[in-house]
């Protein structure tokens, strides 16, 4: 009898000790989760203003134009090949040495440059997407009597969101995980409040407990985009 | 007879090659012709030019009393192009048909645009657009009974057989009333078992109202549906007349050598 209860005093005693850790694990994780709700800002934002400026860019990069063709072109080349973590160092702090002024506040500076980086990604796939259809849908259209939006909206469009859901669904996952750039200019996102967390308590596994939270949201996304895959199975083509 | 197409010494070059060199012949209401010859002579961009899929460089296209294409008019031959390419109705050979859309869409997608845009211009009731969408909708099924295929009415294409997906195309185009209906070479990419059932509905199709230019490799078909023959070689018209005049007495030594090469593939084959 004395054996069993000397057995439970000690179970308790190792389940008080877990008590400390379980406060700092709710703390942690409620400050994670202000850094998360900026994680999903930057991302949903970026999402908004990158999806329609990326067809802009599309437009421009297949004008007949020449110089719309070139100078888009060109701009795409550019934030393709500089990082962009480089992209949103520029935005935040050029206007201010450039101008001599206060410059952007950090969040809108991430964005902008988040937007018109993923843009330019957006860009070449929907090119790619549309330049898959066959000449043959745009011919049958026209002959039908359709104008060039009729044909392009009516026509094209659904087939081109057909064929780059797959590619999308990568660089929106990228996306994800891209966010955590905006630390280099102190917007305390997932990351970067993980990483202040551990300064200030001198503990390390926030930064490691943030990969479930991005695991997690690209889960969901994962599913997603494979819903939607699904949803447009109904016909090939 | 009522004259309805009108081509004048059309002629069409692509990078400084002569695909036509000066095409003249004449249309009547209710002619079939078939437009025979080997691959590259000028067959399929004469189809198309004629639909202004291709915009010619010289000559004149003439629509019953519309002018398609007149080179003295410039620039100006680029106005109102989708009006005159509804004077056409184009069945192409790879069918061409809205794969998201299923049969029925495909019909009455062009129509009920049309008849949407027909609306507004007239200032009309969006009852009377209900009103013409469930014509252009009575239409479709009509049409598509026509052609064999009320019953697929809700397919998609992907779900139909090579054959059944060109008679769509060929009641999509109907369902427009072109003055004169183009085929290109529309058996030519289905397999050898299915081409009867598009050829009877081309055939089919065969009567007064409805005037039908058929580039084609069928000869027999062409021969037996045709009430006018072309023959074109390097874009020229080598001979023009009723099948009874190319079959039977072909005056070119060119229109020998392409029946006797045909009859060689026939016999191989």
């Amino acid at each position: 009898m004395l054996e069993m209860l000397s057995a439970i005093k000690s179970f308790m005693d190792e389940v008080l000790i877990t008590i400390p850790f379980l406060k700092t694990f709710v703390e942690v994780t409620l400050q994670l989760l202000d850094g998360f709700k900026l994680t999903l800002f930057i991302f949903a934002v970026t999402l908004v203003g990158a999806l329609p400026l990326g067809l802009l860019i599309t437009f421009g990069s297949m004008s007949k134009v020449k110089f719309i063709k070139v100078l888009t072109k060109g701009f795409v080349w550019v934030i393709r090949g500089t990082p962009l973590m480089l992209q949103i160092i520029l935005v935040f702090y050029g206007p201010g040495l450039i101008f001599h002024t206060t410059g952007l506040n950090r969040l809108p500076a991430v964005i902008i440059a988040f937007i018109i980086n993923y843009a330019c990604y957006f860009s070449e796939i929907y090119r790619g997407g549309i330049e898959s259809i066959s000449q043959g849908q745009y011919e049958a259209g026209q002959v039908l009597g359709m104008t060039k939006a009729q044909i392009f909206f009516k026509i094209i469009l659904a087939q081109v969101i057909k064929r780059i859901i797959p590619p999308m669904g990568n660089e929106i996952i990228t996306l994800v995980k891209d966010t955590s750039l905006a630390r280099v200019v102190s917007c305390v996102e997932l990351l970067k409040a993980a990483q202040d967390i551990v300064g200030l308590k001198a503990i390390i596994w926030p930064i490691f407990y943030i990969g479930a939270f991005y695991l997690l949201f690209t889960g969901v996304l994962t599913i997603v985009f494979g819903k939607i895959e699904k949803k447009l199975d109904y016909y090939k083509g | 007879m009522e004259t309805v197409l009108k081509v004048e010494n059309l002629r069409k070059r692509f990078d400084k090659e002569d695909i036509l060199k000066g095409v003249s012949f004449e249309l009547n209401k209710g002619e079939v012709l078939a437009i025979i010859g080997s691959s590259g002579g000028g067959k399929t961009t004469l189809l198309r030019c004629l639909n202004q899929l291709i915009i010619p460089d010289e000559g004149k296209i003439t629509v019953k009393d519309d002018v398609i294409f007149d080179d003295a008019l410039g620039k100006a031959n680029e106005k109102n192009l989708r009006t005159k390419r509804l004077h056409f109705g184009l069945v192409f050979q790879q069918f061409n048909l809205f794969p998201q859309y299923n049969v029925f869409n495909n019909l009455t997608l062009a129509a009920r645009l049309l008849a949407k845009e027909n609306n507004k211009k007239n200032k009309g009731s969006s009852d009377d657009l209900k009103k013409e969408y469930a014509r252009i909708d009575e239409e479709a099924t009509g049409i598509l009974e026509r052609v064999g295929l009320k019953d697929k009415m809700k397919a998609y294409p992907c779900e139909l057989s090579g054959g059944q997906q060109q008679r769509v195309a060929i009641a999509r185009a109907l369902i427009l009333h072109p003055d004169i209906l183009c085929f290109d070479e529309p058996t030519s990419a289905l397999d050898p078992e299915l081409t009867g059932e598009v050829l009877r509905v081309i055939e089919g199709l065969k009567s007064n109202d409805n005037t039908m230019i058929i580039v084609t490799h069928e000869m027999e078909f062409a021969r037996r549906v045709a009430s006018k023959i072309i023959f074109i070689a390097d874009g020229v018209i080598e001979e023009i007349g009723t099948p009874e005049e190319v079959f039977e007495n072909p005056k070119s030594e060119k229109l020998k050598n392409f029946f006797n090469k045909s009859v060689e593939v026939i016999s191989q084959n």
